[in-house]
């Protein structure tokens, strides 16, 4: 037996991380990177582990620190005593999370919709289009959006919200105060790290008076990027679009979004 | 807070080409950024893959280290014996093969075999 599928090795964690990508499921790869069994490894999932580092204490110490680090989106090399122990250094392991991509909510199929899909792809967004208009929010004008969703933005709010958090961001570019303002104060009630939303500085101030009339206070404003994006004398729609993920970069790392030929200092924290 | 898509982003986007050199019964090894000291750009998981012909995917700095990271890996290939390598201003290969942007990246090498 010399051909090619008998001289291949089995992959079993290769072949299950390969599927848990595809599917973009969350999980964790720990791998000994320094010790007695360098290269062993441990699959975490929620639901429960594949592999082993080569000791069942190790592995269960390891199995709870993966978690966490899934749940805070960090990788990073971990030392371990050669059951577990913490504050030895016996076994170094290497511990990679592979949380789920963030999702970006996109309101108002509009042409700056097509050119933000395109941009928050790139960036690893998974990107849900939604318009109540059928006749706009069709796949054929998004066919990068993971979803095009044919309904009104605080309904879709209303299935998905709680599932938002910090990585996630909303931005809602119909500048329609029919649409815009349900779909805001929605969002507000949502825990996701960006709301942008789309207008003239004077569609801006006028949506302002409707989202007060609808009760939302100067804490839910200031949470607002309204106008959004950065200002980079954005004109087109594909312009816009990295005025957009700028903002959404220096909202998360908490930079200025100047350019770092006028400042000085560390370019990555 | 930015660990996450990186990590993602980088094993995913060679994803297809280690499956297709997997079918193809070819060997490949896996290095993987495990840590960084300094100022690199990437984040640990960044990942380079190297078929044992030579075919490279992927990448785990800006350019700097690829190369030498190409000659370990065929290396780990070559023996099976893995390994964590490290460049950088910390190490003497630094004069040979540094990162410009002076920080310390430090690799683990082994080949695609679990």
């Amino acid at each position: 037996m010399a051909g090619d599928c008998a001289s291949e090795t089995a992959t079993p964690i290769f072949d299950a991380v390969a599927a848990l990508l595809r599917d973009e499921s969350a999980f964790a790869l720990a791998t000994v990177v320094e010790g007695p069994v360098a290269g062993a490894k441990l699959l975490v999932r929620p639901d429960g582990t594949m592999g082993t580092l080569g000791d069942a204490d190790l592995d269960r110490v390891v199995e709870r620190d993966a978690l966490g680090e899934l749940a805070a989106g960090r990788s990073g090399v971990r030392h371990y005593g050669e059951h577990g122990e913490a504050r030895e250094d016996h076994v170094r392991v290497f511990i990679e999370s592979f949380a789920q991509p963030p999702r970006m909510l996109i309101f108002g199929a509009v042409d700056f919709t097509a050119a933000l899909v395109r941009i928050a792809k790139v960036l690893g967004y998974r990107v849900t289009v939604c318009d109540a208009r059928e006749v706009f929010a069709t796949r054929q004008r998004f066919p990068l959006a993971d979803e095009v969703v044919v309904d009104w933005p605080n309904r879709l709010l209303d299935q998905v919200g709680a599932d938002l958090g910090p990585r996630d961001a909303v931005c809602v570019l119909t500048h329609d105060n029919k649409f815009d303002v349900p779909a805001i104060v929605s969002a507000l009630a949502t825990g996701v790290g960006y709301i942008g939303v789309m207008g003239s500085r004077r569609t801006h101030e006028n949506r302002l008076v409707r989202l007060r009339e609808a009760g939302v206070d100067d804490e839910g404003i200031a949470r607002l990027r309204s106008p959004i994006g950065v200002d980079i004398g954005a004109r087109t729609p594909e312009e816009t679009a990295v005025s957009i993920v700028a903002e959404i970069v220096a909202l998360r790392t908490g930079r200025s979004a100047q350019a770092l030929s006028a400042s000085s200092g560390p370019i990555h924290d | 807070m930015g660990e996450w898509r990186r990590s993602l982003v980088a094993m995913r986007e060679i994803l297809a080409d280690l499956e297709r050199w997997r079918r193809q019964g070819r060997s490949v090894a896996l290095a993987r950024v495990v840590d960084l000291e300094g100022s690199g750009p990437r984040l640990p998981g960044a990942t380079m893959a190297v078929a044992a012909d030579g075919e490279v995917a992927g990448s785990v700095s800006g350019g700097c280290v690829e190369g030498a990271v190409v000659a370990e890996a065929l290396d780990v290939l070559d023996s099976g014996d893995r390994r964590l390598v490290s460049f950088g201003y910390s190490d003497d290969e630094a004069f040979a093969v540094g990162l410009t942007c002076g920080g310390t990246i430090h690799l683990f090498i082994e080949p695609l075999d679990w």
